[in-house]
């Protein structure tokens, strides 16, 4: 367990650049709210800073990056099906004849 | 390697015995457990089955009054002893729920299981016990909720087990209860699918890699992930129901909803649609945790009365893995007649259809299994050997519904009941009971009689037919589901109507025939032929513990040494070599069978 | 070892890398992942099938600087969390305690802030009932913060009597805190998510 001490100490370095980094994006977040923007765009970067945020959280301070390929599998499953529950009722919306 | 044995097991050996509430109530042993699933759920079985037998009178008889029992249930269910059509609807609804959520689904899954699984993968309990307890007792309540929504004003749920908005919306009372019961249930399944997961990937014998795991383990495992990630879109869609009845949301209302004449008060903008989509993206999935755990016992069973492997064990295990899949991008074959446009019924459509292939490929597996074989027609096999037809008959039923042109005519009549029965009842069903004959004799150290068995089989598979059979016939005519008067006032239905006689009075039979097996159930456990650790001389890791296993299941730790269907390999005289057995060539065997760390990428 | 023991509670099996609170937590993520993506599923949907210039810009009906403000009450919390599993690697309990105790903390920060946005809401009869935007914005802000009070419960249990592990087992007790960090953080992540989604779109 001594051989992660040294490990930790590196972690917390990176869990503060984290931090930092978290709060800037939050203001960068709602700074491009302000934009003048149409709908489909504002969506787009907003997801995306999200998506950034929200990487930092799962690979550092959830040890994301570092975890076993059986959690990836897991993980990759649960996006895949999260994306049929999203895409099939939208498909079916635009596809749609009847009410 | 070390284990901290700090967390503190509440059976250990040196405190004093438990007191009975502790020892049965609260117990954190799987198996305590699996057998407390399996009690509360043939008795939902048992009650969920009665609902039926009192609608079969209604459909048999349409405004007639029933004899006894009507004058017992009071005026607001049947005045005069006459059923009326709010109760049948109430007893439609609750008969399918209470039969897929607290009957089969906490059987196949919570009581065989539970009990099974760490049996067969050598382990001494589940990965997380206290987190099991808390499934069943979860389980538990929300039953008790769900038994006592019959109670509430206006009755029970009454919009189908499907609980279609806007129609739950605007139910009465017993619908609000319908769906806090079912986020109870889909709770448990929840906690439960964690520790099976977790069980069957951390705490395997050493040598039990996943391809020398017995099917029966390979279909909990599936049917685990199914539920953990199928089922929380339902508890969404739940709680916004639930949040529409309770707090006037309109998620799904849509605007200018009139009922009975007057515009409803409501934001309105929501979509009954989405509903159905989130409700079936689970639903579907559900009828996959309703099938696999039944074909894994019939594997079992299957190869240990034809005493040979199974055939084709890797094409079983990736069609079980295929079929759990692709469970999740089928869903919408329950809503071609929403509106859908070509594109989407053609993509639902074929997706529909290639999930029918692994599910062939695993019947024909079955099947080939009996090829050769020394078949011992013990009370398991037989209700093995029905389930392989049985599930035909309802797995080839679903091909028409799943032909969005063919659905068009079939959609919501009678057919649809009969496919889906044919698979759960003769089924599934079938299955489990095949089940509970083969591994009693574990569970209590005796075995079941076996005449009784056979009173017990033969009726209830002639009985089966003669309910869901004419179903086709009836659905083909064109007589929808959820008729209170089973067709009676329509034209196209006359010429089928005799056929609900033919139903009603299968179903009473049926109900009879399950006498027997009562009877055996509860005689065996003082009076069955007493058994010890191998009756049926199987190789499975199960039957290396005592009958019935104490805490911690195995006194010696098992070691697994080769695949789970060694029957009769060429050149022994025993028919059968189990997986636990050190055989003669397996000098290297225990070293190479602990598990081994991953080189690092 | 005792036949009874329950295997790799602690140790990690060697082959999967993993002990099985850490793999059981990751599984009940997953699941967590559908019903929060479930819920933005539906978010999607009713805003795409509600007719031309009903659905309502968040910023225009929401309070921004108060969720800007909640956002990096969450983040901080998500530090202080993971520090506080930090500490319990460096064995140092003064820290662990010190860190758990400002997550918690946090967390009635961010819910007394939630419980002021809600009752404002309420006082300009702004219900769930008033429209579907704020139906899903009641309906999801709700379980998140049914999520936020579940995982302050588990983490003030950890700092309370159940910091009795420490001294018995404080390996078991340090996957403990990784577990419950690792729910934690989850509960941030879908609020990072939320955050845009509901406030500023």
């Amino acid at each position: 367990m001594s051989a992660h001490d040294v490990d930790v100490d590196k972690h917390v370095r990176t869990y503060i650049i984290v931090f930092v980094s978290l709060l800037a994006l939050t203001l960068v977040t709602v700074a491009i709210s302000y934009l003048e923007m149409t709908t489909g765009p504002a969506v787009a970067l907003a997801l995306l800073v999200a998506t950034v945020k929200a990487s930092l959280v799962a690979c550092f301070f959830m040890h994301l990056i570092s975890e076993r390929k059986l959690i990836y599998l897991v993980l990759g499953f649960t996006v895949l099906f999260f994306l049929f529950v999203l895409l099939g009722p939208l498909a079916t919306e635009a596809n749609q004849v009847g009410v | 390697m070390t284990d901290h044995a700090a967390h503190h097991p509440a059976e250990e050996h040196h405190h004093p015995e438990p007191g009975f509430l502790r020892k049965y109530w609260f117990s954190v042993d799987h198996k305590v457990i699996g057998i407390q699933y399996g009690i509360t759920s043939l008795l939902f079985l048992f009650f969920g089955f009665s609902l039926m037998m009192l609608m079969r009178w209604q459909l048999a008889y349409p405004g007639e009054p029933l004899p006894l029992i009507g004058n017992l249930l009071g005026a607001s269910r049947m005045p005069g002893g006459v059923m009326l059509p709010e109760f049948y609807n109430q007893l439609g609804a609750m008969h399918g729920t209470i039969m897929v959520f607290l009957g089969v689904v906490p059987l196949a899954v919570g009581a065989f299981g539970n009990y099974v699984v760490p049996l067969q993968i050598g382990a001494p309990d589940m990965a997380f016990p206290r987190l099991n307890m808390a499934s069943y007792h979860v389980y538990f309540w929300g039953a008790v909720i769900f038994v006592a929504s019959f109670f509430a004003p206006g009755g029970a749920a009454q919009s189908g087990w499907t609980s279609y908005s806007p129609l739950a919306d605007i139910a009465p009372t017993g619908q609000t209860m319908w769906l806090i019961g079912m986020i109870f249930l889909i709770t448990s399944s929840l906690l439960g699918s964690i520790n099976f997961i977790t069980t069957i990937i951390q705490l395997r014998a050493p040598g039990l890699t996943f391809m020398r795991l017995p099917f029966f383990v390979w279909a909990q495992f599936v049917t685990a992930f199914l539920l953990l990630l199928a089922f929380p879109p339902l508890e969404a869609a739940s709680v916004m129901q639930l949040m529409d009845r309770v707090a006037g949301t309109s998620f799904f209302l849509p605007s200018g909803l009139v009922v009975s004449g007057q515009v409803l008060e409501v934001s309105g903008g929501g979509s009954p649609l989405l509903w159905q989509h989130l409700f079936w993206f689970l639903a579907h999935p559900e009828v996959y945790v309703l099938i696999l755990p039944a074909l894994g016992i019939i594997a079992e069973v299957v190869a240990n009365n034809t005493r040979k492997p199974l055939w084709g064990y890797k094409a079983l295990v990736w069609s079980v893995l295929g079929i759990g899949f692709l469970s999740f991008v089928v869903w919408a074959h329950h809503m071609f007649m929403t509106g859908m446009g070509t594109v989407m019924n053609a993509f639902f459509q074929t997706t529909t259809m290639i999930i029918s292939i692994p599910s062939v490929v695993i019947l024909s597996a079955l099947i080939l299994s009996l090829w050769g074989a020394s078949i011992r027609f013990t009370t398991p096999m037989l209700f093995a050997l029905a389930f392989l037809p049985m599930f035909g008959i309802g797995g080839l039923t679903g091909l028409p519904l799943g032909l969005s042109s063919a659905d068009i005519h079939l959609h919501d009549t009678y057919y649809v009941i009969g496919h889906f029965h044919y698979v759960v009842a003769p089924g599934t069903l079938f299955a489990l009971f095949a089940g509970i004959y083969y591994w009693y004799p574990k569970a209590t150290g005796r075995h079941l009689s076996d005449t009784l068995g056979k009173l017990h089989f033969w009726p209830s598979l002639l009985f089966m037919n003669g309910i869901f059979f004419p179903m086709f016939f009836q659905g083909l005519a064109g007589v929808s589901r959820r008729l209170w008067d089973g067709g009676e006032s329509y034209r196209h239905a006359q010429d089928v109507l005799w056929m609900n006689d033919v139903m009603s009075w299968s179903a009473w039979g049926l109900g009879l025939s399950q006498i027997p097996f009562i009877v055996n159930f509860f005689l065996s456990m003082k009076r069955g032929r007493q058994v010890t650790e191998n009756p049926w001389q199987a190789t499975t890791l199960e039957w290396a513990a005592p009958s019935p296993p104490p805490h911690g299941n195995f006194p010696v730790p098992p070691v697994v040494y080769r695949s789970p269907y060694e029957y009769s390999v060429p050149g022994m005289e025993r028919d059968f070599l189990p997986q636990f057995e050190a055989g003669p060539s397996d000098p290297e065997a225990e070293r190479a069978a602990i598990p081994q760390p991953v080189p690092a990428e | 070892m005792s036949v009874t023991a329950i295997p790799y509670t602690v140790e990690p099996r060697p082959d999967t890398g993993l002990n099985n609170v850490k793999l059981g937590i990751w599984l009940f993520l997953a699941s967590e992942v559908m019903l929060f993506g479930a819920l933005f599923a539906s978010y999607i949907l009713l805003r795409v099938g509600a007719d031309a210039g009903t659905w309502p810009r968040g910023d225009s009906i929401l309070n921004v600087p108060l969720a800007t403000l909640n956002t990096a009450v969450l983040i901080t919390s998500s530090v202080t969390m993971v520090m506080a599993w930090a500490s319990c690697m460096r064995r140092d309990f003064g820290k662990f305690r010190l860190y758990q105790g400002l997550t918690v903390l946090a967390g009635f920060v961010f819910l007394g802030i939630k419980y002021v946005e809600y009752t404002s809401k309420f006082h300009h009869d702004l219900f769930p009932s008033t429209s579907t935007f704020l139906a899903i914005y009641f309906t999801l802000t709700g379980l998140h913060a049914l999520h936020v009070i579940g995982g302050m419960a588990y983490n003030a249990y950890l700092w309370g009597p159940g910091a009795r592990m420490w001294k018995s087992d404080l390996e078991q007790f340090t996957n403990r805190v990784e577990a419950s960090g690792l729910f934690w953080h989850f509960v941030d992540l879908v609020w990072i998510f939320l955050f845009p989604i509901l406030y500023l779109l």
